[in-house]
């Protein structure tokens, strides 16, 4: 929450010298807060109200990058609790976790195969974001150190993507940073008993640092704690309690920081995804609508991130800007020239409606798709955006009538009304109207086509 | 330090609605389930707590579906082929209601004639103690051809009967209403049109704890984004007062996300896809799950594996701090 005019007025020094160029210290205040000036124009601004000024500009939640050469998870910078507000902004990373007590060989190949992992989905590639290595079983002996050594080492050599080194132990995870170098790896955890250890190795290793408490007051407390010795880029743990109760917690967090501007817990919150017969996947998509920053998943299986990542774009998707897909001539099914035209427009769902139900039907299909600015059938007719003109232009700017042997097209059912236009439109073309509802195209075409 | 957690505090309050009816008021249902009642976000107990559970209803049909996946056909096995024995199976599976959707065609593959929904539906209401919701095969014509008879034969078993949508509701709602039912109302995720058909049927003469609204909803990837945000809008402005966006929603879930090619579609699929049958499982859980965060109450599921898994997250959501 910005400051308003006359909070930052009173933080000015209200002698009116003009040397900021505005006539009056309280004009001044009033374009500072429309951030239409700049706050090192005054000359006299004491320190204190410089440092109370950058605060409250500060975004209510941080903003975390996790970064290596050529991949960056970032969270935070969140100014909304509903997506329809305006627009969720970072998506929340997805990281595949391995334990060093699974040893280099199986952790290799288990980083390595999610590392590869890529599925397309409304024409975008969508992959993991990178990988938790957890030093379970370090103990403070120098033998577990090694183990997780040697553990972090094989997860960087079978990805190049982002780290979470995840540990209760300093010296392990200490070691373990000391193995990477040129990155911005996340440590997880800082607790009571180990803040000041964990605070220093993330300080030294320009690590961002997971913070882990029992409550939300000992979790600010601890925040605070960790910022007073020079760390602010943290993450927050709220523990994996069960579904109903980490609802809460995350909802609480998200408004202290949204609407009371609590900076001790304006921080994005990381999310463990446990438990088995698919509760980890509940975990998850729970974690991905409500307001995770980073989210790691105990395993890794193409079924499971699969959906995940879907639903990842879905929620963050702007729901200003719509997807859309390229107009052009769809093949479906391997068409020849004696296989059916169909018509439709480049909203990415009803593409995808339309394309999904005739590629599962089996039957093979010429999809022309028009551009109508990203709208669905009906509401681009509505707006003008689909009509008669227009599917002729495109049919004949695509050049339909070479790829096919006869010259017939089917147009969506819900706009029946345009087929005696688009006949004059494309006067050797014979004009059928289809189904309305996607799922009804497999019956049209083997009963009407 | 203790903090101060930012509570909100709402004027409205969801309306609470109960579907079936037992021995007493007149039905034969062996419990009822009630809906709704909640003065908040979903699952923010900690502002007031929940009267009310969302609820798992299975969709079952008068007879053996020729278009669901295979998965389903796998799971359900012979008792698809039987109404009542479905209904057993489903209730078996942890259904707290059923939902019987009517077929457009018998086996036979004329419309399906009046007088054989009401058996399916006797039969139904039969071989389980569990409310029931019937919905028509979603032709106005043949849904008011259809749904008259069932709810004149089920006078007093309060079943919910849909889908009303604002071109084919009259029929349904006078129905409804002169046998002691209820209705769903569908529109196509839009709050302003979801308003609007409930003021439509609430001038009818339909009390408010009759009706059940059916925002519409995409499956994962499919557009569920655009169901659930409005489902939250619906939320927030019946929590603000508004009394025409007051009811408990209901979610078809396992109807959109098995049409989807990730559920239906197990061969010539990219690798990346993983194991069909999982994959599809996901995809019918992930969407419920994402829908009962925007605000549930009902949501109606197809496969036994997806209700374990949402019964299960139900049960966790509803834990208090």
């Amino acid at each position: 929450m910005a400051l308003s005019g006359i909070q930052i007025y009173k933080l000015l020094p209200k002698t009116n010298c003009k040397e900021c160029g505005f006539p009056t210290c309280l004009a001044f205040a009033m374009k500072l807060a429309a951030k239409q000036a700049e706050l090192s124009a005054c000359p006299y601004v004491s320190e204190e109200s410089k440092k109370q000024l950058a605060e409250s500009s500060q975004p209510p939640i941080r903003l975390i990058s996790v970064k290596v050469t050529g991949y960056e998870v970032k969270a935070g910078n969140e100014t909304v609790m509903f997506r329809h507000e305006k627009t969720f902004f970072n998506r929340p990373g997805i990281f595949v976790k391995v334990k060093a007590s699974e040893g280099e060989e199986a952790i290799k190949a288990k980083v390595g195969a999610a590392d590869a992992f890529k599925v397309n989905y409304v024409g975008i590639d969508l992959t993991v974001d990178g990988f938790a290595v957890e030093a379970d079983g370090a103990d403070a002996s120098p033998g577990s150190a090694q183990a997780f050594v040697t553990a972090v080492k094989a997860a960087r050599a079978a990805t190049k993507r982002p780290l979470i080194l995840v540990g209760k132990d300093p010296a392990a995870l200490g070691a373990g940073l000391g193995t990477l170098s040129g990155e911005n790896a996340l440590l997880y955890a800082a607790n009571s008993a180990n803040w000041e250890a964990m605070t220093e190795l993330a300080k030294q290793h320009h690590a961002s640092l997971a913070v882990s408490a029992e409550s939300l007051d000992a979790l600010a407390d601890l925040t605070e704690k960790v910022k007073g010795k020079g760390l602010e880029d943290i993450v927050l743990d709220l523990k994996s309690a069960k579904l109903g109760p980490h609802l809460a917690l995350s909802t609480q967090v998200r408004r202290l920081a949204l609407k009371s501007n609590f900076r001790p817990l304006g921080y994005p919150v990381i999310t463990f995804a446990e438990g088995g017969d698919g509760r980890d996947s509940v975990v998850a998509a729970q974690a991905i609508a409500k307001y995770a920053g980073f989210i790691v998943l105990d395993r890794f299986a193409p079924e499971l991130v699969y959906p995940l990542l879907v639903l990842r774009q879905n929620i963050y998707t702007d729901p200003q800007k719509p997807i859309q897909v390229q107009p052009a001539i769809y093949e479906i099914n391997n068409p020849k020239p004696e296989s059916p035209v169909l018509v439709t427009t480049n909203f990415s769902i009803t593409y995808f409606s339309v394309a999904n139900e005739v590629e599962g039907s089996g039957l093979p299909a010429w999809l022309v798709v028009c551009d109508a600015e990203g709208m669905s059938v009906l509401t681009a007719w509505a707006a003008g955006k689909f009509d008669a003109e227009r599917i002729a232009k495109t049919i004949k700017g695509f050049n339909v009538a070479d790829k096919v042997s006869r010259k017939r097209v089917v147009i969506p059912g819900h706009v029946a009304v345009l087929s005696g236009e688009l006949e004059a439109e494309l006067p050797d073309w014979e004009i059928r109207v289809g189904p309305r509802e996607a799922v009804d195209l497999p019956a049209f075409m083997k009963q009407a086509l | 330090m203790p903090i101060e957690i930012p509570k909100d505090k709402w004027p409205g309050k969801i309306r609470t609605v109960t579907l079936g009816a037992m021995a007493a008021e007149g039905g034969t249902r062996a419990k009822t389930i009630t809906v709704g009642g909640e003065g908040t976000l979903p699952f923010m107990h900690f502002e007031t707590p929940m009267p009310n559970r969302p609820v798992i209803a299975i969709e079952i049909k008068d007879h053996k579906p020729d278009d669901w996946s295979p998965l389903l056909a796998e799971v359900w096995g012979e008792a698809m082929t039987d109404p009542a024995a479905w209904a057993k199976a489903a209730e078996a599976a942890g259904a707290d209601l059923i939902v019987l959707a009517l077929s457009v065609t018998g086996l036979d593959g004329k419309p399906t004639k009046p007088e054989a929904a009401v058996a399916a539906v006797e039969a139904v209401l039969g071989a389980t103690g569990l409310p029931l919701i019937v919905f028509g095969p979603g032709q106005a014509e043949l849904d008011n051809e259809l749904l008259v008879p069932v709810s004149e034969a089920t006078k007093g078993e309060r079943l919910a009967l849909g889908i009303c949508e604002d071109k084919n509701y009259r029929t349904i709602v006078a129905t409804a209403m002169a046998n002691g039912h209820l209705v769903t109302a569908r529109t196509p995720m839009d709050v302003n049109l979801s308003k609007q058909l409930n003021i439509l049927i609430s001038d009818m003469g339909m009390p408010g704890d009759r009706i059940i609204m059916d925002p519409t909803t995409g499956a994962l990837g499919y557009g569920i984004e655009y169901g659930y945000s409005v489902m939250e809008r619906l939320r927030m402005a019946a929590l603000q007062g508004d009394a025409m966006t007051q009811s408990p929603m209901i979610v078809t879930t396992g109807f959109e996300s098995w049409k989807t090619k990730e559920a239906k579609v197990g061969q010539g699929v990219p690798v990346s896809w993983g194991d069909w049958k999982e994959r599809a499982i996901n995809w019918e859980t992930l969407t419920t799950v994402a829908l009962l965060e925007s605000g549930a109450a009902i949501v109606v599921l197809r496969h036994p594996e997806s209700v374990k898994r949402v019964k299960a997250a139900i049960e966790e959501l509803m834990v208090a701090a």
